[in-house]
C-alpha cells in the first residue's frame, strides 16, 4: 500500500510539472564526477570541486537555474546530443575533433600541460613501454599515436592504480590532476619525463543547435574573468595557481 | 551523521569507521542495493509476462501471430544486451520524447534532428529539465525495466514454448477425447504441467538477470557497481576521508552479496521445483 502511495505521489508530481511547464528555465549541467580537484563527488554524495563552483556562479550570472547531473566520461558526448543534460563542464578540452560534434564556449581554465607519471625510482620507457590514459582523452590518443603501448581505462583513478599493480610502466595525464594524487601518495609515486603541450584550454560543452545558452554562458565567462573571481577560483582549487586573462 | 564526525582526522578509528560509514555517500551505496533488488522484483514477472505473450504466439494458430512470435524470440536473443541498452532504449527515450513534442508544441518550426542534435521543446522533455534528480533516476529505472523485460522475456518466451511443447501430447489427445475445449485443455492440462519443464530455464535467467543488473549505469542510474567502484577508488586529502585503494574491499562485499542472492534464489527454485513436480510423470514426481 505504501508503495502504491508513492507512485500516486510520482505521478502526482508528473502531472503538475506537465501543467506548470518551465518558469525560470533550468540548465541540466554534466559532469563526471570523478576528476579531482576540477570535480568530483564529495562524501556528502553531491557533485563538487572547481568546475561546481564555477558551474553555479555561471549560471547565477546568466540567469539561470541549474542541476547537476553524474554520467560517465565515455558516453559524456553522445548524451548531451541526444538532450540528457545541457552542458558538459568535465575538465574538458577542448580539441579539433570534438568540436566538430560538439560546440565550446571559450575557455574557463588555460591549457594544461600533460604530465607522465610512474612509480618513484623506476625509469620507464615512454616512447615504446606500457602507458595508461583515460578513454577519449587527449592523452589517450597521444600515447596512440608516440610508439608506446597504450592501455586505456574509464575512469583517471583507475589510470593511477593501474601504475601503482604495475599494469602500467607510467600514466599520461593532465598535470593539474596529478599534482594532488604525487602529493597524496606520499612519496611513492613521482613525475617523470618532459611535459607535453596538447590540447587547448578547458570549455564547457553544449550541443551546435544551443547557441543562446553559449552565449550567455560566453559572456558569464567573460564577466568572471574580468572582475577577477575566476583567476581567484582557480587559485583556491590549484594550490594558489596564478591566471591572468 | 555522529556529532564527533565534525573533523575526523582527529578520531581513533572506530570512530573514524562510525563516521566514514554513515556519510551520505555511504548511504546511497546502500540505497544502490536495493535499487538493483527492486529492479529484480519488478523486472521478473513482466519478463515472464513477455515470455509468456511470445510463446503464445508462437502457439498460435494465427500464421502472422506465430510468425512475430519467432521473430522476437530469436531476434532478441541474438543481438547483444549492451546494443538494446545503448541504442533499443535512447531511441524510446527519442521516440517518447518525439511524440511528446509533436503534441505539446505543435508551433514549434525547427527541426527535431540538427546534425548530431536531438532538440525537442522544453515541455516535452522526459522528465523535464526542471524535474529533481530523482524523477529523472525513477524514470531511467523505469526504462531499463522495459529494457530487460525485452530482451530477457524473448529468452523466457522460447523457455516457456519448449516447456509447453514437453507436455506429453498423449494427455491432450485424452482431454480431447473427453471433449474439452482447447481454452479448457491449455487451463487443466497444458498450463499446471509445464512448469516443471519450464523451471531449469527460467532459474538460469534469473541468475543471469542478477548478473546483468549493472547494466543498469548505461540508463544513469547508479547500482552497486557503480557506487563501489566510486567509493572504493583512492581518495585524495580533497576529501573528507581520505583513504587508499579500496576497491578489493568493496567488491568482495559485493561478492558476498552477489553470493547470498544466488543461493537464497537456488533454495527457492528448489522448494518451487518440488512444489511443481507433485503427482507429475516425471522423475521429480515419482518421490
Amino acid at each position: 500500500m505504501k508503495f502504491l502511495v508513492k507512485i500516486a505521489g510520482i505521478a502526482a508530481v508528473a502531472v503538475a510539472f506537465a501543467v506548470t511547464g518551465v518558469s525560470a528555465k533550468t540548465i541540466r549541467m554534466g559532469t563526471e564526477g570523478a576528476y579531482p580537484p576540477f570535480n568530483f563527488v564529495n562524501d556528502n554524495g553531491q557533485v563538487d570541486g572547481f568546475e561546481r563552483e564555477l558551474g553555479d556562479e555561471l549560471c547565477k550570472r546568466a540567469g539561470y537555474t541549474c542541476t547537476w547531473v553524474t554520467n560517465d566520461w565515455d558516453s559524456i558526448i553522445p548524451n548531451l546530443v541526444s538532450g540528457n543534460y545541457d552542458t558538459i563542464i568535465a575538465g574538458m578540452s577542448i580539441t579539433p575533433e570534438r568540436d566538430k560534434v560538439i560546440d565550446f564556449t571559450q575557455e574557463y581554465f588555460p591549457p594544461d600541460p600533460s604530465s607522465y607519471v610512474a612509480l618513484a625510482g623506476s625509469n620507464p620507457n615512454l616512447k615504446g613501454g606500457v602507458i595508461a590514459a583515460q578513454t577519449n582523452t587527449i592523452q589517450a590518443n597521444y600515447v596512440a599515436s608516440s610508439g608506446a603501448k597504450l592501455v586505456e581505462f574509464a575512469t583517471a583513478d583507475e589510470t593511477i592504480a593501474a601504475v601503482k599493480s604495475g599494469e602500467a610502466d607510467a600514466v599520461l595525464a593532465d598535470t593539474a590532476y596529478l599534482k594532488d594524487i604525487v602529493k597524496a601518495s606520499n612519496g611513492e609515486l613521482a613525475f617523470v619525463g618532459d611535459k607535453i603541450y596538447i590540447g587547448g584550454g578547458v570549455g564547457m560543452g553544449v550541443r551546435e543547435s544551443d547557441t543562446e545558452l553559449k552565449d550567455k554562458m560566453n559572456a558569464a565567462i567573460s564577466s568572471m574573468k574580468k572582475d577577477g573571481s575566476l583567476s581567484a577560483l582557480i587559485a583556491k582549487w590549484f594550490n594558489g595557481r596564478k591566471v591572468t586573462w | 551523521m555522529f556529532e564527533y564526525c565534525a573533523d575526523p582526522g582527529s578520531l581513533d578509528s572506530l570512530q573514524w569507521w562510525s563516521c566514514y560509514l554513515t556519510t551520505g555517500k555511504q548511504f546511497m551505496f546502500y540505497e544502490s542495493f536495493g535499487t538493483v533488488l527492486a529492479l529484480l522484483f519488478l523486472t521478473a514477472p513482466v519478463i515472464l509476462l513477455f515470455g509468456f505473450g511470445g510463446a503464445m504466439a508462437r502457439r498460435s494458430r494465427v500464421l502472422p501471430l506465430r510468425w512475430f512470435g519467432l521473430a522476437y524470440s530469436s531476434m532478441v536473443r541474438g543481438v547483444p544486451d549492451i546494443i538494446f541498452f545503448m541504442f533499443a532504449l535512447i531511441a524510446l527515450d527519442q521516440g517518447i520524447e518525439y511524440i511528446r513534442h509533436i503534441t505539446l508544441c505543435p508551433d514549434w518550426t525547427e527541426p527535431v534532428r540538427q546534425g548530431n542534435d536531438f532538440v525537442v521543446c522544453p515541455q516535452a522533455k522526459m522528465p523535464l529539465s526542471s524535474a529533481p534528480q530523482w524523477v529523472h533516476q525513477v524514470y531511467g529505472f523505469f526504462l531499463a525495466v522495459i529494457g530487460f523485460a525485452f530482451v530477457f522475456g524473448a529468452f523466457a518466451a522460447n523457455t516457456l514454448y519448449g516447456a509447453f511443447q514437453a507436455v506429453p501430447h498423449a494427455q491432450l489427445e485424452t482431454a480431447a477425447a473427453f471433449g474439452m475445449s482447447r481454452a479448457k485443455m491449455f487451463r487443466r492440462i497444458l498450463l499446471p504441467q509445464m512448469w516443471v519443464y519450464a523451471l531449469p530455464g527460467l532459474s538460469n535467467l534469473w541468475m543471469i538477470l542478477i548478473k546483468a543488473t549493472p547494466l543498469l549505469f548505461l540508463l544513469g542510474v547508479q547500482d552497486i557497481v557503480y557506487w563501489a567502484k566510486e567509493l572504493g577508488g583512492a581518495k585524495t586529502a580533497r576529501f573528507t576521508y581520505p583513504h587508499g585503494d579500496w576497491r578489493l574491499g568493496y567488491f568482495l562485499v559485493l561478492l558476498v552479496f552477489y553470493l547470498a542472492l544466488t543461493w537464497l534464489s537456488e533454495r527457492v527454485f528448489d522448494r518451487l521445483t518440488k512444489r511443481v513436480s507433485r503427482g507429475q510423470a516425471t522423475m521429480g514426481g515419482t518421490t
